[in-house]
């Protein structure tokens, strides 16, 4: 006969089976819904109109923020590098090592966040509030797919607008580093602009570019995500502008450290 | 006289939310060209028998048939068909907030049906007309009118590509009495002009009595009664006698 095991001593394994088969359905559902968006963005019909106005909302409106994000942290980043090559006389290296740092990891990954915090939650509060008010039902019953209506114009606007963005702070950053550097810490303008731009490679640009591509599928997809998928009314709606936010940025963190080893080897 | 054939049917129907059970084998039916009001008190599984046949939530068990086709039915199946030839008008009206009321009316004409959005705009002032709103409501946002006004757009936006099944969840809920009435007398008016099948769900007596052919009782996830408006009065049903009772105080 069988030995009956205590409960209590149970308990840590079903709390350990409950917290995997929990993490098993979110990564399930999670990717089912990202096939189902990559899905609706890839194949027609295409709701253009929607995907412009999302380009606006998501890229040319975050514009102001990941500009001045850029040029403090391209500031800041000579500063820091002027002091840490001060410590074995390798000042000069200011121009090149910020170039480099701002276009393959700051840039993107500051863009995306600056999207994540903007982006994710309004994203999410949108589309969680017409879950709340059976607006996305009644898309449907109006023969219209909300996958092709709201899910993929938003995605499509996160991975061409991020690079864009990026871009745009790639430049802005670098002119913070040069101005920080010509005007306190002593550098000649021209003589600056020609280090960055002999030091730089297309690939530094372009892997950050690809970079932002990523991340703005991951802001976007997170925003969708948690908003089509809330409950509970307004508690819910903040829910899920919370998480969206949340696992956003957690995210943003995890697929920059793997694209940045794939890049690397 | 030839019974008509039902245009839809639950048919063994079981929702279960949890460990609770919501619909209990329903079996029902809609003739074609009918009113059936499923009346019921809150919790009964009404809003729940209307979404399963929109296809917004799934049966545990039964079918569901549109015009003799199983629902949902794959990607062009029965539910596509349905949503087609339906038009809907939700508790809340679930307009759009983010477009103006005429957009609203004409979305399905230009996101579904690939209309120019003139010509939809010209059709969605003509629905707009027949539930007796001016076309000054057709360029405000739904947050600028009252609720009585939303109504009247979701009703609009449910007639405006010619439905021929209408459905109407709790369509006078949160309206004043003389707005309710007004809601009804639209409803009757449309359903008839455009000779279509309408099902509603309601725990309103008097609008029950109102925009009704047939009525059907839903008490503990199942039908307990169904009848015309005029046999109403004569149910010995303990949750029709209950209901009819509470309607008639409220009418007082």
């Amino acid at each position: 006969m069988a030995t009956a095991v205590p409960l209590t001593l149970l308990s840590p394994v079903n709390a350990v089976g409950r917290l995997t088969l929990g993490l098993m359905a979110l990564v399930g559902s999670l990717a089912l819904f990202a096939f189902r968006g990559l899905v609706a963005s890839l194949s027609l019909p295409w709701y253009g109109g929607q995907v412009l106005r999302q380009c606006v909302a998501v890229g040319f409106m975050s514009l102001p923020v990941v500009g001045l994000t850029a040029v403090f942290t391209g500031a800041a980043l000579a500063l820091n590098i002027y002091t840490g090559g001060g410590r074995f006389n390798a000042e000069q290296i200011v121009p090149q090592i910020v170039a480099l740092g701002i276009t393959r990891e700051l840039a993107p990954v500051l863009a995306a966040l600056m999207l994540a915090g903007r982006v994710a939650a309004t994203i999410a509060a949108e589309i969680g509030a017409m879950r709340a008010t059976e607006q996305i039902d009644a898309m449907r019953t109006l023969s219209t797919d909300p996958f092709r209506y709201l899910v993929a114009p938003r995605i499509l606007a996160g991975i061409a607008t991020l690079p864009l963005l990026t871009a745009v702070a790639d430049i802005i950053g670098i002119a913070g580093g040069w101005l920080v550097s010509t005007l306190s810490l002593g550098f000649n303008p021209t003589l600056y602009a020609r280090a960055t731009i002999e030091f730089i490679e297309p690939w530094d640009v372009t892997s950050g570019l690809i970079k932002a591509a990523v991340f703005g599928f991951i802001v976007t997809l997170m925003g969708c995500y948690h908003g089509y998928r809330a409950v509970g009314g307004a508690r819910g709606v903040g829910r899920a502008a919370t998480r969206a936010m949340v696992w956003s940025g957690v995210l943003i963190f995890a697929t920059d450290y793997v694209l940045t080893s794939l890049f690397t080897h | 006289m030839k019974a008509r054939a039902p245009i839809l049917e639950w048919r063994g129907v079981t929702k279960r939310f949890g460990g609770k059970l919501v619909l209990d084998r329903l079996d029902l039916t809609v003739a074609a060209g009918r009113s059936l009001v499923i009346m019921g008190g809150s919790g009964q599984g009404k809003s729940v028998t209307l979404k399963l046949a929109l296809g917004l939530l799934r049966p545990d068990a039964g079918k569901i048939r549109f015009e003799g086709r199983r629902l949902p039915g794959g990607l062009r199946g029965a539910q596509q068909r349905l949503y087609r030839v339906a038009g809907v008008l939700f508790q809340g009206a679930a307009l759009f907030d983010s477009l103006t009321v005429w957009e609203n009316v004409a979305f399905r004409l230009i996101n579904a049906d690939g209309l120019g959005r003139k010509v939809a705009k010209a059709a969605a002032l003509e629905a707009l007309e027949q539930v007796r709103l001016e076309p000054a409501v057709a360029d405000l946002y739904p947050s600028e009118l009252s609720g009585g006004m939303q109504k009247r757009v979701g009703l609009a936006r449910a007639i405006v590509a010619r439905p021929k099944i209408l459905f109407f969840d709790e369509p006078t809920t949160g309206l004043d009495p003389v707005t309710a009435d007004a809601i009804n007398l639209l409803i009757v008016d449309l359903v008839k002009r455009l000779g279509c099948t309408a099902v509603s769900i309601t725990h309103d007596v008097g609008s029950a009595r109102t925009i009704a052919d047939e009525i059907a009782m839903l008490d503990q996830g199942k039908v307990v009664w169904r009848g015309s408006v005029a046999d109403l009065d004569q149910s010995r049903d303990p949750a029709v006698r209950r209901f009819v009772r509470s309607g008639a105080r409220d009418a007082t």
